[in-house]
């Protein structure tokens, strides 16, 4: 079996949005739609304040809200946990984004682009109608790791195989990889550092883990 | 619990909650109908309202899906999405009611009714299953949802059939009342157990801000219009259709102001810290 997880690293992650840059790229996302994003948080009084960058997107649960609540089974799950959605299928109620805990979520019902006088080459080369007036989020590149796979390439060591904003992280803050492979990257992040997840109390179950070792909750 | 970007949802607007309103009068005051003139068949035009309400809450959802065109992909889940399952419960009832009009037959007109009960119970799942909006996956929101439409239902029936001259049941008044003391502890317990449950503030802010209005010219002034037709029976008529109006009203503006205003989401947050790799431990 393969559980495709994601770990950030908050004492590495430096909060240059490279991630975020690199996601828009390859995926095409319209402005203000970020499937992977970097909070900028502050934490604490002053003279005791620390800033804290903390990448987020989909979390592709083990047991997704998204999922159950979609009623038109666009929303689903591969057998190696990344959660997907069907545009062809989708009828763009927004019941998953009201039922994801993680804002990961995003329905564009129009056209936009990056400026007013309307789209770039690029994107006008990259637009896709079949996004519009539906649910999109993070694939976690499936595509790629897909592709990668049938080369024989290892998802998450192989930067082909891996997520595009795993591969343009430049502090080593974001990795990839099998949680179910004992031998595998994230096994061994997870392994040796203490860590959380985002709303356990939810039961969501996310694939998402952040590296930290301050107790915060 | 540190909450951080807890924003208002803007997926669901106006015509979301829309369903909601309309929705759920419609369907409570079905049930009321249903129950009031059996084993006869209500009144056509009275009943007729009642599915015409249930109608233009559906029409409003379907104005907000992205791909209207598609909307009968909505049928595709009912293993475990709840819209899916409110869109079956909507065309039984839809079904049994104009069969019920047809064929006058008791038990379908009666069965119509109980599948208004059950559009009703789907709307407060709909809600409940939203894990991302603290204020609707409060476990106490589908009672409110049900009392809160029964209530309005009986409420709208009341003021209708005075309106349309049909003969009014005298335990509808008991029931109405009643059914406006259970929405107002329905309201308590969803309100009291959201603020114990560490909702964002500005989602227990905007619930403040309705429930005065809510629970005085919601419940007691229409309760109180009630019980003062006892003593001027010749104002009866009309201080009923006020207290039905004032009760419908009241219970569109709350679930107006949590499918658009108390509608915050989840946030982010910091979790607990946990060391060991996961799956070791849920071998372990």
């Amino acid at each position: 079996m393969t559980r495709y997880v994601m770990i950030a690293d908050l004492r590495r992650c430096v909060g240059c949005q490279t991630c975020t840059a690199a996601c828009k790229l390859t995926n095409a996302t319209p402005p203000g739609v970020q499937w992977r994003k970097v909070l900028d948080i502050e934490l604490g009084e002053y003279p005791n304040v620390e800033r804290i960058f903390m990448p987020v997107g989909c979390q592709h649960c083990e047991d997704p809200p998204c999922m159950h609540v979609c009623p038109s089974t666009a929303t689903g799950q591969r057998a190696d946990g990344i959660v997907t959605i069907d545009y062809d299928i989708c009828i763009g109620c927004a019941y998953c984004a009201v039922a994801c805990p993680y804002q990961a979520r995003y329905k564009v019902d129009k056209p936009s682009y990056a400026y007013d006088t309307g789209p770039t080459p690029t994107e006008n080369k990259r637009f896709d109608e079949a996004r519009l007036g539906v649910a999109q989020k993070c694939t976690f590149c499936s595509d790629r790791v897909d592709s990668g796979k049938a080369k024989g390439l290892v998802p998450g060591v192989d930067p082909e195989a891996t997520p595009a904003c795993v591969n343009a992280c430049i502090a080593d803050a974001l990795h990839f990889g099998d949680l179910e492979d004992m031998e595998s990257n994230v096994s061994e992040l997870l392994t040796e550092n203490t860590y959380f997840q985002m709303h356990t109390e939810l039961n969501t179950k996310p694939g998402f883990y952040y590296l930290w070792d301050k107790e915060r909750s | 619990m540190i909450r951080i970007g807890s924003i208002l949802q803007t997926n669901w607007d106006w015509r979301a909650a829309g369903n909601f309103m309309f929705g759920g009068t419609g369907s409570g005051m079905l049930l009321l109908l249903v129950i009031a003139f059996y084993p006869a068949a209500p009144p056509l035009l009275v009943e007729l309202v009642a599915l015409g309400l249930v109608g233009l809450g559906l029409f409003l959802v379907w104005l907000e899906i992205g791909r209207p065109w598609r909307a009968i992909n909505v049928l595709f889940h009912p293993q475990t999405s709840w819209m899916t399952r409110e869109a079956f419960v909507a065309m039984v009832t839809f079904g049994l009611a104009l069969a019920g009009i047809v064929l006058q037959t008791p038990w379908i007109i009666a069965a119509a009714g109980i599948a208004g009960l059950g559009f009703l119970f789907c709307q407060g799942r709909i809600l409940h299953a939203s894990k991302g909006i603290p204020a609707w996956r409060e476990p106490s929101i589908v009672a409110l949802i049900m009392s809160t439409g029964l209530a309005e239902g009986a409420g709208a029936l009341l003021a209708l059939m005075i309106l349309a001259g049909v003969q009014t049941p005298s335990w509808l008044a008991y029931t109405f009342i009643t059914l406006l003391a259970v929405r107002v502890l329905a309201w308590g317990t969803y309100r009291g157990a959201l603020a114990a449950s560490n909702a964002p503030p500005a989602a227990l802010a905007a619930l403040a801000g309705v429930s005065r209005v809510f629970l005085l010219l919601g419940n007691v002034v229409p309760a109180a219009m009630i019980g003062l037709s006892i003593f001027f029976p010749q104002h009866i008529n009309t201080l009923a259709v006020l207290a039905g109006i004032f009760a419908v009203l009241a219970g569109w503006n709350v679930k107006f102001t949590i499918i658009t205003r108390a509608a915050q989401v989840q946030g982010y947050a910091f979790g607990k810290l946990q060391k060991g790799h996961p799956l070791a431990k849920k071998a372990a």
